[in-house]
């Protein structure tokens, strides 16, 4: 290389200058092994278990859910057959928004991007003939993620499983919806509200069960760079332990119990930088700032997963490469649990075959690829520790914007984040198109493309006839004035302010459905009204 | 003399929440000189017909991630014929599989915009279409 082709300036997504060189002077000058640590001991920078994947490696698992239950259950089953050792539970959105299938709104949308759910029938359904002390499921599920999270410890509780001891997660991050993925319902405080409740619950009624998964994912999705990924993240955790803390509980109650979702599209050592300097800020924020005693409630949880962003319309087929290079990044950065977007999925719900090729990339980094065999195997590094150093120091420098702007909640509810991001999402785009910005197939390395080797998944009609037939006979076959009573007596407990978790729980066990009980805390909270603003 | 300037309504039509490139758009509408109106997430078509009305717009553009794109326009075509939008320049993007995008014609969206376009042909296809 000519000494005029030397890039002469290197900045990555979170706006951080990368040198040609590293040395342990670059590691002292950005605050030395200060926050490293062992694995396993605070600030866990280099892994929450002092044996990570030695002891046992990362939660496999795969996103998944479409048409009815029994279709998802089917898929479930071929995913853990293939060696698949947790569930990722995708709603369709009319489940999502708290709509029944029968709703007008849910016409054309019933098992398109995920399980339709009404009534506690269809989660026994869904999860009939699977082992849940020994697969964990997650619940993406958001704007009705109380609802879901009661379905779902009522059929445990239903199948014979001692809800104390079930582990699991409900995404429930509802701030971050009104962010991106817009799923959202209620207003901004109550839904605040009904995370507490489910936090609250969870921690007095089963413990051992993950209430909420904090996601910066989404965010960075919709525009968030790497550092403002994690740091936003940081701030809603903050916003929800806020909630529950008010309540009387202590932060060491639950805190073990929160968890996160990430993304690993983008540069390789920025993302696992971030992770690694995500570990210690969230640590130092939980024993700083919200004064937890108990090192457990310290941990940051995650999955790192995904890549959505980074995966192309264009030569489709290179998406499989991008997520093997996903997968190592997220191995690489001590993640607990993971999940790759798979490679026909900018297009469509992924086919059994592509989904297999994503669990087997993970299965190819734990038998052929040594990633298991030893902690944190790129700490040490002058340059990912500088990195490191750097990434969380950016962290905190976008805690602080927040603050300063009166705290998440506040940004969020007057829609300035969600143009923040929009904004910077606008940047991006035009970079991409300028060329400013390198992305494979699309701006550079193009080839003519006629039609993508790509299987559509259908829109099946006739499914959805039959979710709606299977919602009437659920309505037809229960105790009408139990439904009732038990629907009265969510949206009091709504409208006095009380946990709506315990009426919640009789309701579903009483087989009302989504939509009724969703209208039931309408009645008390309102629906959220989208802030336009650019 | 001074010209009206083109005026777009970009909409989310149905119950799909990914709004980033709905609202990408829209800032590139916006800076290529356009008046734009975003009526944000959960339209239905009839919500959509009336923005379109109500805010006299030349173009109608909706941005669809989710799927569900060909049932949404099948109901919104007949509710802008009748509302007399038939004339407007019609648009759709998002994520589009080429297999309906006969169809998209056939109902009436001269313009379609898969996921990745360029803002640019965007831009010159609405110049193009409004006169």
């Amino acid at each position: 290389m000519s000494k005029d082709n030397v890039k002469k300036s290197v900045i990555n997504e979170s706006g951080i200058e990368i040198k040609p060189l590293y040395s342990a002077e670059d590691v002292a000058a950005t605050g030395g092994a200060a926050m490293l640590g062992l694995p396993g001991e605070y600030p866990f920078t280099r892994g929450i278990h002092p044996q990570m994947y030695r002891k046992q490696p990362w939660t496999m698992r795969q996103y998944a859910g479409f048409g009815n239950p029994a279709d998802t259950n089917k898929r479930f089953k071929y995913l853990i057959a293939n060696g698949q050792t947790g569930l990722n539970v995708a709603f369709d959105l009319p489940s999502q928004i708290g709509l029944d299938s029968d709703d007008p709104m849910a016409e054309g949308e019933i098992g398109r991007v995920g399980m339709s759910i009404d009534s506690l029938k269809d989660f026994e359904i869904a999860f009939d003939g699977i082992d849940l002390n020994k697969i964990t499921v997650s619940l993406t599920i958001n704007g009705a993620a109380a609802i879901m999270i009661a379905m779902y410890l009522a059929m445990a509780e239903k199948k014979g499983y001692d809800i104390t001891k079930l582990r699991g997660t409900a995404q429930n991050d509802i701030l971050k919806e009104f962010i991106g993925r817009g799923t959202w319902i209620f207003p901004v405080e109550p839904s605040i509200k009904l995370v507490g409740d489910t936090i609250e619950y969870c921690a007095k009624e089963a413990p051992k069960y993950s209430p909420v998964s904090i996601c910066g994912y989404h965010i960075r999705e919709s525009g968030a760079t790497p550092a403002q990924e994690m740091a936003y993240a940081f701030a809603i955790g903050k916003a929800y332990i806020a909630e529950v803390t008010k309540r009387g509980l202590s932060v060491d109650d639950f805190a073990n119990r929160l968890s996160f979702n990430f993304n690993i599209y983008g540069n390789l050592f920025e993302q696992v930088a971030k992770f690694r300097a995500g570990r210690g800020l969230w640590a130092k924020v939980l024993k700083d700032q919200c004064h937890a005693k108990d090192p457990d409630s310290m941990v940051m949880r995650m999955i790192a997963g995904g890549g959505g962003g980074g995966l192309t319309f264009e030569q489709p087929e290179l998406n499989i490469v991008r997520g093997a290079y996903y997968a190592l990044i997220s191995a690489l950065s001590g993640t607990q649990t993971m999940a790759l977007c798979s490679y026909d999925e900018a297009y469509t719900i992924p086919t059994e075959y592509s989904a297999r090729i994503s669990l087997r990339t993970m299965q190819i980094l734990i038998e052929e690829m040594g990633l298991c065999d030893t902690v944190d195997p790129i700490g040490g590094s002058y340059f990912v520790e500088t990195l490191t150093n750097q990434m969380r120091a950016k962290m905190e420098e976008h805690m602080a914007e927040v603050e300063a702007e009166g705290g998440m909640v506040k940004m969020v509810a007057e829609g300035a984040i969600q143009s923040k991001v929009s904004r910077q999402a606008y940047e991006m785009q035009r970079n991409i198109q300028t060329g400013v910005f390198r992305k494979v197939g699309v701006n550079c390395y193009r080839i003519d493309e006629e039609e993508h080797e790509v299987a559509f998944h259908p829109y099946n009609e006739a499914d959805a006839r039959a979710q709606i037939a299977s919602l009437n006979e659920v309505r037809r076959n229960r105790d009408g004035q139990a439904v009732a009573k038990a629907l009265k007596q969510v949206e009091t407990d709504a409208k006095s302010n009380r946990n709506v978790m315990p009426a919640l729980m009789a309701a579903v066990k009483a087989y009302a459905t989504v939509g009724e009980m969703t209208q039931a805390l309408v009645a008390a909270y309102g629906r959220y009204r989208e802030p336009i603003r650019f | 003399m001074s010209e009206r300037r083109i005026k777009v309504l970009i909409a989310k039509p149905g119950l799909d929440g990914h709004d980033q490139g709905a609202k990408v758009v829209v800032r590139a509408l916006a800076d290529a000189g356009f008046e734009v109106v975003y009526t944000g997430l959960r339209q239905t078509p009839e919500q959509v017909a009336n923005a379109a009305l109500e805010e006299n717009v030349d173009v109608i553009g909706l941005s669809s991630m989710a799927g569900s794109h060909l049932p949404f326009c099948r109901k919104l075509k007949p509710l802008l014929e009748k509302a007399g939008l038939g004339d407007k320049l019609w648009l759709i993007g998002g994520n589009l599989p080429a297999q309906d995008h006969a169809e998209l014609r056939a109902l009436g969206f001269r313009g379609i915009f898969p996921a990745s376009s360029k803002f640019t042909d965007i831009v010159d296809f609405i110049k193009a279409g409004v006169s």
